[in-house]
């Protein structure tokens, strides 16, 4: 038996990654763990992308130069914001984010 | 494309003296600095109108005077940063902090004068990734080191709320250009969804309400330039752009998005107006100021014509002077009492400093929008280009916004002309950028807008 796999399937995916990325967000206490749900949240977006562009404009490139440009950036916010997260840890001994709570108001 | 390269000779010239010069080289590097913005200025003062690459990069004559005034604005923030560069902590990393500004103002370049999302998104990117660096400057203190975690987690996820919105767009679209997307844009609830997620992500850049949580955190933790830095110049660039966007390219939705605006507007001038009154930290203080500016500053997105788009450069030319002002005088402050940056430590601070005191005072009214300071006649451009439009309540609720934001500038300034004091900040000598920094300042506040050639010239691109 054989499967064609549509967009629709793919936009699937991409919507769920999407939207878990945003509940890890809101709900998880780690930084690290924000961090790894915003790249969920990136990564869906990449999908997205490369799959409008090969799916429903096959002529063009747009779409893909669009995710290799997103996956270069994600990168370097990522190293970024790791070295800050680093940075908090020595600072405070904690990444849990109801330990750095000294600014609010 | 002029300002960019002359922008990046600059980075690579301070890159390369920082390299070279013999530690400690802050003060020269702060001189360097200064004269090669004084030149980029200079170089860059003529507007153009240029589209290159196939319409991906597109400056209209409008943007080429954005890009000359935050130049303008930066060259300000290099002025005031002296002091505090000149410190223990900070002295070996001058350079560091020149260059990252520098990188960040080359993002707010390519992001106002995109011409495609995709050099938009680069550009973006490339203004925010340096900020978060500039504001965990301060390796060893704490709540820099918290405000940096928290900015770069709002602002990654702003950005990919943001991406997922222009993947839409790309989508049901087929294109990244501005050029071409109002034909391909017809107001389908996809395009919808994809605005409003866009929209959310450049909220979160412009600090509006509900996307505002991150701001007093991020402006409290920040070194004091940096607060100043990124409260006007960002702000100003991220505005211009999602005017230019708004405007340029989601123009088959105008009716939609100027209810989205309507509603954020009120929503955001309202409550910063309400949290500002209960704080006690001034940083912090002044970052719901910022949060309540920048609603002002949507309402001349809001008016969506020709007069609003010119109503929005000059708000962001008098924001710039009265609000670097007030950041110089509290980083000044700041710098003379170690680190105080409650409105205590300005108790009786007219005794000892009155210029200092006379600068804030009138920056303070700049901000409030008192006649015949700049900030009354930028808000009521901003005030009569939405009126124009139509949207009369909004502008109903921004006046009366106005009068409540009255009462806490005119606390800071209670508190320096009448609260008494035993001890009030003694008297000091700020350096002489500084001095001059805040001269420019208090000389835009006063003539900006009594010149009314300014805004005319503004008018004209």
């Amino acid at each position: 038996m054989e499967i064609e796999i549509h967009v629709i399937h793919y936009l699937v995916i991409s919507t769920v990654m999407m939207f878990c990325g945003v509940y890890g967000f809101f709900t998880r206490k780690n930084l690290l763990a924000l961090l790894i749900s915003v790249e969920l949240m990136l990564n869906a977006t990449n999908i997205n992308f490369a799959v409008f562009n090969r799916y429903l404009f096959p002529g063009q490139l747009e779409g893909h130069f669009f995710s290799l440009f997103g996956i270069a950036i994600a990168a370097a916010e990522t190293a970024v914001a790791i070295a800050i997260i680093i940075n908090v840890y020595r600072n405070v001994k904690h990444i849990l984010t109801d330990d750095i709570t000294d600014l609010k108001g | 494309m002029q300002a960019e390269i002359s922008l990046a000779v600059i980075l690579i010239i301070i890159l390369l003296a920082d390299l070279i010069l013999k530690a400690p080289h802050h003060k020269a590097l702060q001189t360097l600095t200064c004269t090669l913005m004084v030149v980029q200025l200079i170089l860059n003062l003529v507007p153009v109108n240029q589209e290159l690459f196939g319409g991906m990069y597109n400056s209209t004559t409008m943007a080429s005077v954005v890009k000359t005034i935050l130049t303008a604005g930066t060259l300000l923030v290099f002025m005031q940063s002296g002091r505090w560069l000149s410190g223990e902590d900070t002295r070996h990393k001058a350079g560091e902090f020149y260059l990252l500004t520098l990188s960040t103002l080359l993002g707010m370049y390519f992001m106002v004068s995109a011409g495609s999302f995709i050099l938009f998104y680069v550009g973006l990117e490339l203004a925010s990734i340096p900020m978060v660096c500039l504001i965990a400057f301060d390796k060893y203190r704490h709540h820099s080191a918290e405000a940096g975690a928290k900015f770069i987690l709002s602002s990654m996820f702003s950005s990919a709320l943001m991406l997922y919105g222009l993947s839409l767009v790309y989508g049901t679209c087929g294109t990244t250009y501005f050029a071409d997307l109002p034909q391909a844009l017809t107001g389908t609830p996809l395009q919808l969804m994809a605005m409003v997620f866009f929209f959310a992500g450049l909220g979160f850049k412009l600090s509006l309400v509900p996307f505002h949580m991150w701001t007093p955190d991020a402006y409290q933790g920040a070194p004091t330039p940096v607060s100043g830095y990124l409260s006007v110049i960002s702000k100003g660039a991220a505005a211009f752009a999602l005017m230019n966007i708004l405007l340029k390219v989601f123009t088959p939705m105008t009716e939609e998005w100027g209810l989205m605006l309507s509603v954020t507007i009120v929503l955001t001038i309202t409550i910063a107006n309400v949290f500002a009154i209960l704080q006690q930290d001034l940083k912090r203080f002044m970052a719901y100021s910022s949060i309540s500016q920048a609603g002002y500053i949507l309402l001349a997105v809001l008016a969506g014509s020709e007069q609003g788009m010119t109503a929005l450069v000059y708000y962001i030319v008098v924001y710039i002077v009265a609000n670097l002002a007030v950041f110089g005088v509290i980083g000044a402050v700041e710098q003379q009492t170690n680190g105080r940056v409650d409105r205590e430590a300005y108790n009786g601070l007219y005794q000892t400093n009155p210029k200092l005191s006379f600068v804030m005072t009138l920056a303070l009214f700049s901000l409030a929008g008192i006649p015949p300071f700049a900030g009354f006649f930028s808000k009521f451009f901003v005030f009569a280009s939405a009126f124009h439009t139509g949207y009369w309540l909004v502008v109903f609720l921004a006046l009366v916004n106005t009068i409540i934001s009255l009462y806490y500038y005119l606390l800071i300034v209670k508190a320096m002309y009448i609260t008494p004091n035993e001890h009030p900040v003694p008297a000091f000598r700020s350096s002489a950028l500084m001095r001059t920094s805040l001269v420019v300042c208090l000389i835009g506040i006063v003539l900006l807008g009594i010149c009314s050639g300014v805004y005319q010239w503004i008018d004209k691109f």
